[in-house]
């Protein structure tokens, strides 16, 4: 059947809950787009074939043509859901993204990764006259200034406000200024102690 | 800690936090885009640039200080969030947003700030080019186009939205809900509250006669 390796690629990333990023499915599209130059050169033969008077290709023609435009919209939705789970990640992870993730994406999503990454910086330097605001912090609204967090790996010095440095060791608990461990909480090095 | 803003307009600081808070509401429950309130961020940042500086200059051990700094925080959480709700909004709706930046009048604000509109751009561009390498240059001639403003669904303004009325509104025209029913007007009393489809009302968001909650 035509077009059933194209539903099995969008079936792949509904599979995958929300945030995770398979590996990406370059044999998939390959056999795609393979399937749609034989769709094309077929449709171009019979085109040449019904304006010689064979009218009666006129149904098939369109039914691959159906296939082709369904191949192509299967396609770009699974592209284009690819780079919304990528868009989702750099606001969890921030700008470094854990191996496991790099190694599924493909050249080109790197580099949509990048440009991406670069277009949300300057926008958020660009906000307020100084250096800017960052906005993948503050996430949750605050309900205490100091939280009280475990580390789960060791980490090193860390470095808060008033210019004391901390040793972040596995297991060790910390009270600290909430606002500078968010981006940690979030790249699981700091867990949240909520009791 | 009170500065005033530049604008025409002066404001008291609480005001100010109170307009932000009003355009962050109306942001967040309102289905499209709204206009941008780039003249309220850029006042509250440099309302929050001032606090931090009074806050460094304060005695330590200060009681106030953690007040104070529990106040900045806060700000700073509305304000991000309401650049954040933008800045998805853009991203979800991009091709109908640059559309309408595209065909706007000469002299009608635009509803994106200059630095939004960059990286909208950016963002359009930057995903249309990645399609177009990975799959689509590959693909037969007559299908190497794909009309964005086709593709990406449109914010739907049909959707329903609770609002609070702050100025008085009479014969708001109201469609239809199915085929026995006529078209009617309502008026919306100061401080009612009421659902309604967020396309009846939309006018009303942007002049700031209604508040959405």
């Amino acid at each position: 059947m035509f077009c059933e390796k194209a539903t099995e690629l969008v079936r792949e990333l509904c599979r995958a809950s929300d945030g995770q990023l398979p590996a990406f499915n370059e044999d998939g599209i390959r056999q795609v787009l393979e399937e749609m130059k034989a769709l094309y050169e077929q449709n171009q033969i019979d085109v040449n074939e019904a304006k010689s008077g064979h009218s009666e290709l006129i149904t098939t023609i369109k039914f691959r043509h159906c296939s082709l435009l369904r191949n192509r919209r299967c396609i770009v939705a699974y592209l284009y859901d690819r780079l919304l789970r990528l868009r989702a990640l750099r606001w969890e992870y921030g700008s470094v993204l854990p191996n496991a993730v790099r190694f599924h994406m493909s050249a080109d999503e790197v580099l949509w990764f990048n440009q991406y990454k670069k277009s949300l910086a300057t926008y958020m330097r660009s906000l307020g006259g100084g250096d800017g605001l960052d906005l993948t912090q503050d996430i949750k609204p605050p309900k205490n200034l100091y939280i009280e967090v475990r580390c789960l790996k060791d980490y090193g010095e860390f470095e808060i406000d008033d210019g004391t440095t901390i040793l972040l060791k596995k297991n060790s608990q910390h009270f600290l200024p909430r606002w500078k461990c968010e981006q940690l909480i979030r790249q699981g090095v700091l867990e949240h102690i909520l009791s | 800690m009170a500065t005033q803003c530049e604008n025409p307009v002066v404001l008291t600081p609480a005001q100010l936090i109170c307009s932000l808070e009003q355009a962050w509401m109306n942001e967040k429950f309102a289905p499209e885009l709204l206009e941008s309130k780039s003249e309220i961020v850029e006042c509250v940042m440099e309302q929050l640039e001032h606090m931090e500086e009074n806050l460094k200059r304060a005695k330590q051990g200060d009681l106030k200080i953690s007040i104070h700094r529990m106040e900045v925080e806060r700000i700073r959480y509305v304000l991000s969030s309401y650049l954040r709700c933008r800045l998805r909004k853009i991203e979800k709706y991009f091709p109908h947003i640059l559309e309408k930046e595209k065909i706007r009048a000469e002299g009608e604000p635009s509803i994106l700030s200059p630095e939004e509109f960059a990286f909208a751009k950016e963002y359009m561009a930057n995903t249309e080019n990645h399609l177009k390498n990975v799959a689509l240059k590959h693909m037969p001639p007559n299908l190497q186009k794909v009309d964005f403003l086709k593709a990406v669904p449109k914010p739907n303004l049909d959707s329903f939205v609770f609002l609070r009325v702050k100025e008085k509104q009479e014969n708001i025209m109201v469609m239809p809900e199915h085929d026995e029913q006529r078209e009617y007007v309502i008026d919306l009393d100061e401080n009612s509250q009421h659902l309604i489809r967020y396309k009846t009302i939309a006018p009303l968001v942007a002049s700031g006669a209604v508040q959405l909650i």
